[in-house]
């Protein structure tokens, strides 16, 4: 099993390699390493999101509310900022993933407590969610010219030649990885998703470790609010409208399975980056915006349907020994 | 026995079976499930199907219902030879199936649950409700059944769902009803109203095999009887002609106990004592003491309560009542990581359901209860979760190529090796084996067994839960017989005789 995955990401970057060929074929300019490094910049607050919905989707959970809380964190970041322009960036930070955390905690909660299907839990708080920014904002748009120069700045500062943002988002690839690989709760997230039943026995409380699951989706979600609205510089209730299908997008062609406990950090990494080179290279190879979405949904089928092959060979071997019982 | 063979040529003769078995043999690979077996049911006549758990009743089900194939062998229905490729062809041939938990749909209603895959149709291709409706209620009067057909399946007992499948059985005009063990999930009640059902199916004619545990109802609605035994079938005759005596001897008629890696072992002081333990719904008044080294065995049917009790021993649901004492402390175990950590571990049952995590590494599955003590500071140390994987597989002889290998590449027994390496791990001081050997070749078998006896013999207090009597009788040193979630016999080994474990686990009182 370990060669196989190990086979699928090595698959994907092969196929963003060729993606990045055939671009170049048609526009040299796309892979200049600056030019990459917008694309990865532009991708970053995807690959946030995705690392914590693969987390989620470890555990056998999905997170459709991740883009509305966002959209929320991002909204109320932007409200401190307008009303006290004074206050500490990562002050704002903190409330932002603080506030993030706490939308997380109530989807963990309800799937945790009251033992909902967690798409109807994330259905529902989506909608709240989005619903609640309208009531906080009366609809209105928090501006460019009401946010402090400090408050967008931060993620287009330059450290080391690279953009904040940037840097950011492998600051949390890298922790990510570490919770997932070197701690007992990452491993708990692959036991829940993997087998849930004998993850109980194993003394492994799986509603308590699905609601961390959604606490770490919900804090990189309310971090993402804000580098979101400071990067675009205005905040409104539709911000990352339907993105939340963007950041499954990523987990599933990243080879993160729909079913649990299977999929890497590398894994979701990489399929944001996919996502991200074909929203990126598109539009200059004059391809239009709807054979973009056709694309990216080809991508998301062909990645499932390769995934799916790979899971039913596994199944077999299961059936294979059920039967000789 | 004379007389019952005579008796038994002039029925035949007179009246030509239903369906019959001629023959059959059903090979796993490592297991011979059924050799050379035959049956023949007659119409009008209930056949009881009796033999121990592995006897080879699940799997001639199997054929009759068109599940599984014969390797060798005929079926017959009537004068022809016939061949059930699919369990729908088994169905059109008129055969039909009533199992534990029946296997109908909730969500539709009765009335549908009963013509499903053959609703009455009217002259546009469409469904006929008024008929089909007015088609069932018909067929539930017939099976005794007094049920609106337009209520949903899931608003039912499981009597009553029972009697929709009978109606089902009746829509397809079977001849062959086989019923595997149809009371095991029923209220007295319920099993009254079902043994009236049987009845009304006899006296239409139809062949009956009735498969059960429960010698009571045998000797109330059988005619005949088969006893299976290891795959073959040692006897078959009249109800009539039998003794309850006579039947368990059949059943279970072997010497057992020398082939057993059993070690004597000096049992220790009181480990673990359990008082007072009962559960609204599963069992109550359990009340034992395990001593160290020693191999404590529950036996009983399946459904007795043994595995609830486990399961609620470690933590997994709380019981409403009792007590735990571990070496003389009280212990209050409110979920399975506080019972791993006061040293009673549980090796669950359904090995795919609740033991292997597929998907994570060997060593992965073996250290995930232990995580706490492979960590340093907080993180996972990948090096001492190798080492501590590797002592214990080492221990089992686990063969597998590497430990980084998904524990879903390993054979069943060696995943059980895995499984149980995973609770040596913990170090525990109590471990509760389900149904150990349950389902794995003969080899692993022996190892699991030869590794039973060494912790054991180590200082380990064992509890074994299995429904195979020679394991029973072979490993443990004291066996507890539960039955309908009481505890039913309590047997010292020098005392144990396969006898008094079915006679307890049965409910039949001590001949005189």
């Amino acid at each position: 099993m370990a060669n196989i995955l190990r086979n699928r990401e090595l698959l994907l970057v092969g196929a963003i390699a060729v993606l990045l060929a055939l671009i170049t074929w048609r526009f040299p300019p796309f892979v200049a390493p600056a030019n990459l490094g917008r694309v990865y910049n532009d991708t970053s607050i995807l690959i946030i999101l995705a690392l914590g919905q693969m987390a989620v989707i470890l555990t056998r959970c999905i997170d459709l509310s991740m883009a509305a809380n966002l959209a929320l964190s991002g909204m109320v970041a932007a409200m401190l900022n307008a009303a006290f322009p004074g206050l500490p960036i990562p002050l704002i930070i903190l409330a932002a993933v603080a506030l993030g955390t706490l939308l997380g905690m109530i989807n963990g909660a309800l799937v945790w407590k009251l033992d909902i299907p967690p798409i109807v839990v994330t259905l529902g708080t989506l909608t709240i969610y989005r619903g609640l920014i309208f009531l906080l904002s009366g609809g209105k748009w928090i501006n460019a010219h009401q946010m402090s120069d400090a408050f967008k700045a931060l993620p287009r500062d330059e450290l080391f030649g690279f953009p904040v943002l940037s840097w950011l988002s492998l600051v949390m690839i890298a922790l990510v990885f570490l919770l997932m690989s070197r701690t007992a709760l990452g491993r708990a997230f692959y036991a829940v998703g993997g087998n849930p039943h004998a993850a109980v026995y194993t003394g492994i409380d799986v509603g308590r470790t699905r609601f961390s699951a959604y606490c770490l989706s919900g804090a990189l979600a309310g971090l993402s609010g804000y580098l979101w609205v400071s990067r675009y510089a205005v905040a409104y209730v539709d911000i990352a409208a339907g993105f939340e299908l963007d950041i499954i997008a990523a987990c599933v062609i990243g080879g993160i399975s729909i079913a649990g406990g299977i999929g890497t950090v590398a894994g979701a990494v990489l399929g944001a980056l996919f996502l991200g080179v074909i929203k990126n290279a598109l539009p200059v190879i004059n391809i239009s915006p709807f054979a973009q979405l056709a694309i990216s949904g080809l991508v998301i089928i062909v990645a499932v349907a390769v995934n799916a092959r790979a899971e039913r060979r596994k199944g077999r071997v299961i059936l294979r020994k059920a039967e000789a019982v | 026995m004379v007389d019952c063979l005579l008796l038994q040529d002039t029925l035949t003769s007179r009246m030509k079976p239903a369906i019959a078995l001629e023959g059959i043999s059903k090979s796993f690979p490592g297991v011979k499930a059924l050799s050379d077996v035959s049956l023949a049911l007659y119409p009008g006549s209930v056949t009881a199907l009796i033999g121990e758990n592995g006897a080879g009743k699940s799997t001639l089900v199997k054929i009759l219902t068109g599940i599984y194939q014969p390797d060798e062998g005929t079926i017959s229905v009537g004068d022809q030879e016939v061949h059930f490729p699919t369990a729908l062809e088994a169905a059109r041939a008129g055969v039909t199936a009533i199992h534990q938990e029946t296997v109908l749909f909730d969500e539709l209603s009765v009335a549908e649950n009963i013509f499903l895959g053959h609703a009455p149709r009217n002259r546009f291709g469409l469904i006929d409700w008024k008929k089909l409706n007015a088609d069932a209620r018909a067929l539930l009067s017939r099976a005794g059944a007094d049920l609106d057909p337009t209520i949903r399946l899931r608003d039912l007992g499981i009597a009553k769902k029972h009697l929709v499948a009978i109606a089902r059985a009746l829509s397809i005009d079977a001849q062959v009803v086989i019923m595997d063990e149809p009371t095991a999930a029923l209220s007295h009640k319920e099993i009254h109203e079902l043994y009236a059902l049987v009845e009304r199916l006899k006296a239409d004619g139809k062949a009956i095999l009735f498969i059960s545990h429960k010698f009571d109802e045998i000797f109330r609605i059988a005619d005949r009887y088969t006893v299976f035994r290891d795959g073959t079938m040692v006897d078959e005759g009249l109800i009539a002609d039998v003794s309850q005596d006579e039947l368990v001897r059949l059943m279970v008629g072997r010497a057992v106990g020398s082939v057993y890696p059993k070690k004597d072992v000096a049992i220790g002081e009181p480990v673990l004592t359990v008082s007072g333990y009962r559960h609204p719904t599963e069992f109550e008044d359990i009340n034992f003491e395990l001593r160290r080294g020693e191999i404590l065995g529950f036996y009983g049917l399946v459904g007795a309560g043994r595995s609830e009790f486990m399961q609620s021993l470690i933590g997994v649901t709380r019981p409403s009542a009792g007590a735990v004492r571990l070496d003389g402390e009280v212990l209050v175990i409110r979920s399975p990581s506080e019972a791993i950590r006061a040293g009673i571990v549980y090796v669950p049952e359904e090995r795919g359901r609740q033991g292997a995590i597929i998907g994570l590494p060997i060593f992965q599955n073996v250290t995930l209860p232990s995580l706490s003590r492979t960590s340093r500071s907080g993180f996972l140390k990948l090096a001492n979760e190798f080492a501590l994987a590797r002592e214990y597989t080492t221990r089992l002889d686990l063969r597998a190529a590497s430990l980084d290998q998904d524990v879903g590449t390993l054979s069943g027994g060696n995943q059980q090796k895995v499984v149980i390496a995973k609770w040596l791990a913990t170090k525990p001081k109590v471990i509760i084996l389900d149904e150990p050997t349950k389902g794995i070749d003969i080899g692993s078998k022996a190892a699991v067994h030869a590794f039973m006896s060494e912790l054991a013999a180590q200082g380990l207090s064992v509890i074994m839960v299995s429904s195979e009597i020679p394991e029973i009788m072979g490993m443990s040193d004291r066996v507890i017989v539960m039955r309908e979630g009481r505890i039913a016999g309590r047997f010292e080994r020098a005392e144990l005789t396969a006898e008094k474990l079915v006679r307890a686990a049965a409910g039949i009182q001590e001949a005189a």
